[in-house]
């Protein structure tokens, strides 16, 4: 089992990361415990829908996790989920989701043709494509809610329980397996890291790099995509701006995973640990009823802290 | 002498092509308007430009240094609601609140400087942290939009010098012969460029603004000249956070109150690096400068005024911003047609 060992010193982050996690669940415990005299937090009920909840947010950081390890990054997450989900709900039936997710392909091929062909940094390529796709949906829904719905197959898949576990946790278990096995498994997965530590010498090496670049593009648009598939079966509907506040967390997830986020390093259990960490900060802070404005602070805090703790840069 | 203009357009390309093409939005834009070239309109232009302006400006310092400062529109934000609670008062006391205002912003930048420099955590992921702690401020100080700022200074920063001299009647109430050629040039201008070029261009001049422009182009090599690499790292944020509290204070003035706005944050950040990028600062750092950036947000901006005198549909506007700016930074491509060894595409 290489995919749960922490033994190299690279790790110490994921390490910190679960301490934390573990550290913001007993903060949790006793803040109820005290006000309340019941501990909710560690019920497997309420684990099971916070976990619901954030396996978007997981999805949405595997894919992003993809992208940055080339050192690039996707700033187009926000509309690619809102139109994917948008495109989803106004096909409907059985091809809703096939519409969904190649929404995501089309965003992720040109991305990738941006970043790899036209050489323009991924920060504002992907940038200009997020504003490209909010100006196709305002026009597509005249800037309203879409009065669409979505699919049962979508309602299912997100709000749905098998086996007493929603069915999203294991849609985010797949993701995950397939992004773990691509990254350690595949010559893909190798070029990727290969590509974000030094892209020439990748390239001198016989890389294709411009193929991995657009592959890791279309992996994160994919995710993206499914993320807002799911999101809107998990709200029955799409509405404008639904990807918006996933943007960050994902890429806070990531690099609170121990991703560098200039590429080359980090591993996908970190990925994981990361967006679980902040799945269950936000559920703390929402027992707290914690108002926006603090929440806001402690975040930044959370993050910066937690990035002083990890070995820091190296000095050159 | 001509040579010598030359060799300086060549060097500064991406500078030249944002002036021209802001020379030709701005030109086509005035002629088609039906009240075009009237002080009027110039007012309102600059009025919409001068915030993004500055938080361009703040963004390219750190841009230079090959960082990215995403907590710049925060600290507009956090600026903002800080002036809307001191800028108020006697004339001493509201000048109090905007150095106040000022400072409190630059402090933030030092933040961020030390953050980055000291606990050698990269720009990008820092300046995100910290941009969360300066809305979560915000809100705290303005849970929800208000503020009370002086009329006459509203009135004043946000016209022309005309209704500048008569509000507080000097020079004959704006009639005097000497200030004639000047009455209708746009107060909001005036604060914008004496601002931007009275910091810029001494401080350019000196070792520490050198050493940002070298850190950008190689990092190691600066370091190995000798370079004071940390100190150039903390100025270029600290002026960062500057001058996003001049668009801070500015967004204040003209809007008479405060308001702790999480997507006007996020919005004026996003615009700010596609500004810088227009006006020919590298993202990759060590060429640019701020003046073309404030050139890159002037158009920017110009764009969205079109959609006023055009009658374009409404709903396709954000489409048209958004096909604008992607073809605007595809434009950066051209330089890959250049190079000749593809070796050099991987800088």
């Amino acid at each position: 089992m290489t995919f749960l060992s922490f033994s190299k010193p690279a790790d110490r982050p994921l390490l910190i990361a679960l301490l934390t996690t573990l550290v913001i669940l007993m903060v949790g415990t006793a803040y109820t415990l005290t006000t309340q005299g019941t501990a909710p937090l560690l019920t497997p009920s309420y684990l099971l829908q916070q976990l619901q909840i954030g396996s978007f947010l997981g999805i949405c950081a595997a894919g992003m996790m993809m992208v940055v390890l080339l050192g690039h990054i996707d700033l187009s997450v926000p509309w690619t989920m809102t139109a994917a989900a948008m495109m989803a709900t106004s096909v409907g039936g059985p091809w809703a989701i096939p519409a969904g997710l190649s929404v995501g392909l089309a965003v992720g091929l040109l991305n990738g043709f941006g970043v790899s062909f036209l050489r323009i940094p991924s920060m504002i390529f992907t940038l200009g494509v997020d504003s490209v796709l909010r100006g196709l949906m305002v026009a597509h829904t005249g800037g309203f809610a879409p009065q669409t719905k979505a699919s049962p197959l979508m309602r299912y898949l997100a709000a749905d329980t098998f086996l007493g576990i929603p069915v999203a946790i294991f849609v985010w278990a797949f993701v995950s397996i397939v992004i773990a096995a691509i990254l350690t498994k595949t010559g893909f997965g190798k070029s990727i890291y290969a590509v974000g530590v030094k892209e020439g010498a990748a390239y001198l090496s016989g890389i294709r790099t411009r193929r991995v670049i657009i592959g890791s593009f279309v992996a994160s648009a994919l995710c993206a995509s499914t993320a807002g598939v799911l999101l809107a079966g998990y709200s029955a509907k799409a509405y404008q701006d639904m990807g918006t506040p996933y943007l960050l967390p994902a890429i806070a997830a990531v690099v609170l995973g121990g991703t560098h986020i200039l590429g080359g390093r980090g591993r996908y259990l970190g990925t994981l640990i990361g967006a679980t960490l902040i799945v269950f900060l936000n559920s703390v802070l929402s027992i707290m009823q914690m108002p926006e404005s603090y929440r806001q602070i402690i975040y930044g805090v959370v993050i910066i802290t937690m990035l002083l703790v990890y070995g820091r840069g190296k000095q050159n | 002498m001509i040579g010598k203009l030359k060799a300086t357009v060549l060097r500064n390309r991406g500078f030249t092509g944002a002036l021209v093409l802001f020379a030709v939005l701005f030109i086509t834009y005035q002629s088609i308007h039906p009240r075009g070239f009237s002080t009027a309109v110039l007012v309102q232009n600059s009025n919409e430009v001068v915030a993004l302006a500055f938080v361009a400006i703040a963004q390219t310092i750190p841009v230079l240094i090959g960082g990215l400062d995403l907590s710049v529109g925060a600290v507009m934000t956090l600026t903002n609601t800080i002036a809307s609670h001191v800028v108020t008062g006697t004339p001493m006391q509201m000048l109090l609140g905007a150095v106040l205002t000022l400072g409190a912003g630059t402090m933030f930048g030092l933040m961020n400087g030390l953050i980055v420099v000291y606990g050698r955590i990269q720009p990008i992921i820092a300046t995100l942290a910290t941009g969360a702690i300066a809305i979560g401020l915000a809100l705290i100080l303005r849970p929800s939009p208000g503020g009370d700022i002086d009329g006459d200074l509203n009135w004043a920063a946000t016209n022309a010098v005309f209704d500048f001299a008569e509000t507080y009647g000097f020079a004959d109430n704006g009639n005097a012969a000497w200030i004639q050629p000047f009455v209708n040039i746009p107060v909001p201008l005036i604060i914008l460029l004496v601002v931007a070029l009275g910091v810029w261009l001494p401080f350019k001049r000196t070792v520490t603004c050198r050493t940002i422009y070298a850190i950008g182009s190689a990092e190691g090599a600066a370091h190995l000249s000798g370079l004071p690499i940390a100190r150039a790292k903390i100025a270029a944020f600290t002026l960062a956070g500057f001058f996003a509290a001049c668009g801070g204070l500015y967004l204040a003035i003209q809007t008479s109150s405060g308001n702790a706005d999480l997507t006007q944050a996020g919005t004026y950040t996003l615009n700010s690096i596609a500004s810088v990028v227009l006006g020919g600062t590298s993202l990759m750092g060590g060429t640019g400068g701020p003046i073309g950036s404030m050139i890159g947000a002037f158009i920017l901006r110009i764009i969205s005024f079109f959609f006023r005198i055009l009658s374009i549909d409404p709903l396709l506007q954000p489409l048209i911003e958004g096909l604008v700016l992607l073809v605007a930074v595809s434009l950066g491509a051209l330089r890959t047609f250049r190079v000749k060894n593809k070796l050099g595409l991987f800088r």
